[in-house]
């Protein structure tokens, strides 16, 4: 593919994702005072978090038991509020440690 | 107060940029293996920093596909961060003005918008300056490292890296479901609407784009209508 091929991708491509980004953030001027509204507000990150890691997270390596064991790891430590580099470097060292020793095996 | 929010920020964004590395690189493996060079990928990454659109979007390029079509998937894709942005618009405080929107709205992905929602109270631009800059340049680098040097990198330590994110998410998620049993019930719901797109026939023909808008559309709005929150939790969610 030329680069002037390319180019016209990338411009419909980024214009559309900002715009997706930009408009609700500036069509929404005032604190919303609905009650519905905010507790849906209140409730959507988690939900959209969790669709995204389950079952998604269980493919996320190269095998499901070193990403059981990953999952376990970031649970436990998820459980007593460790920070988010310590949950998520101790979970990729947990499916490290099993990938290599599922390569041994 | 500018410098600390600043600081704040930087610090809290470290994670998402560690995590970007790593699946910014998966995806400059993947885009010059697909027939881009680097410079393009490196170019899509710094455009668009959203994961599954771009990874949706390298076939249609390379396949020759209509910029509609692109353009379409784009939409569907990444429709869950209009979401995201009125979320996040009662969230920012009046430091926000056009200029700031403008700028910030750029760097709405689902690991700043969690970080960000996740805060007590209001949150500052300073904040969000230090919570989007090296999630941004870590999207950036992992983009032309994957593209220029993927082959150098062990193979399995880069499929170890892949659970990064997702144990983010977690430490996101689990920790107030752990204190309150109506966000608990949310994400149960949530991750139960989810297996089922995943591996019902029919459902899980559905593009990954809207099976999160609608998941998280369901799983939110039956906690609402059911638990909805009190003014004390409105205190910590504003």
């Amino acid at each position: 593919m030329t680069f002037s091929a390319f180019l016209p991708y990338l411009i419909t491509m980024a214009l559309v994702t900002y715009l997706v980004r930009l408009v609700p953030l500036l069509a929404v001027k005032k604190k919303i005072e609905n009650k519905f509204v905010l507790s849906f507000l209140h409730y959507m990150p988690f939900a959209v978090l969790s669709v995204m890691t389950v079952p998604a997270v269980f493919y996320s390596t190269g095998s499901l038991l070193s990403a059981v064991v990953g999952v376990t790891v970031a649970l436990i430590l998820a459980f007593f509020k460790r920070s988010l580099l310590l949950v998520a470097a101790s979970a990729s060292a947990a499916v490290l440690i099993c990938e290599l020793i599922l390569q041994i095996v | 107060m500018e410098r600390k929010g600043f600081k704040k920020g930087i610090v809290d964004g470290l994670p998402i940029c560690f995590g970007y590395l790593s699946v910014a690189f998966a995806f400059g493996i993947f885009a010059l293996s697909s027939g881009l060079n680097s410079l393009e990928a490196l170019l899509i990454s710094m455009t668009n920093v959203t994961s599954a659109g771009q990874l949706a979007a390298v076939p249609i390029m390379v396949g020759g596909g209509t910029l509609f079509e692109l353009a379409a998937a784009q939409f569907i894709i990444n429709l869950r961060y209009s979401l995201m942005s009125v979320s996040l618009s009662q969230k920012f405080d009046s430091s926000f003005k056009l200029p700031q929107k403008i700028l910030c709205a750029f760097v709405v992905t689902d690991e700043v918008f969690a970080v960000a929602s996740s805060q007590k109270g209001e949150i500052s631009k300073h904040y969000m300056y230090g919570l989007i800059l090296t999630p941004y340049l870590g999207w950036s680098a992992g983009t032309i490292l994957g593209a220029v040097a993927g082959n150098l990198l062990p193979k399995i330590v880069i499929t170890s890296l892949g659970i990064a994110i997702y144990a983010m998410f977690i430490a996101i998620v689990v920790p107030p479901a752990r204190e309150n049993r109506h966000t608990l019930i949310c994400v149960v719901l949530a991750i139960a609407l989810s297996c089922a797109f995943h591996f019902i026939p029919l459902l899980s023909k559905i593009p990954s784009g809207f099976v999160v808008i609608i998941c998280a559309v369901l799983a939110s709005t039956v906690a609402a209508l059911l638990f909805p929150i009190s003014n004390e939790e409105e205190g910590t969610q504003q």
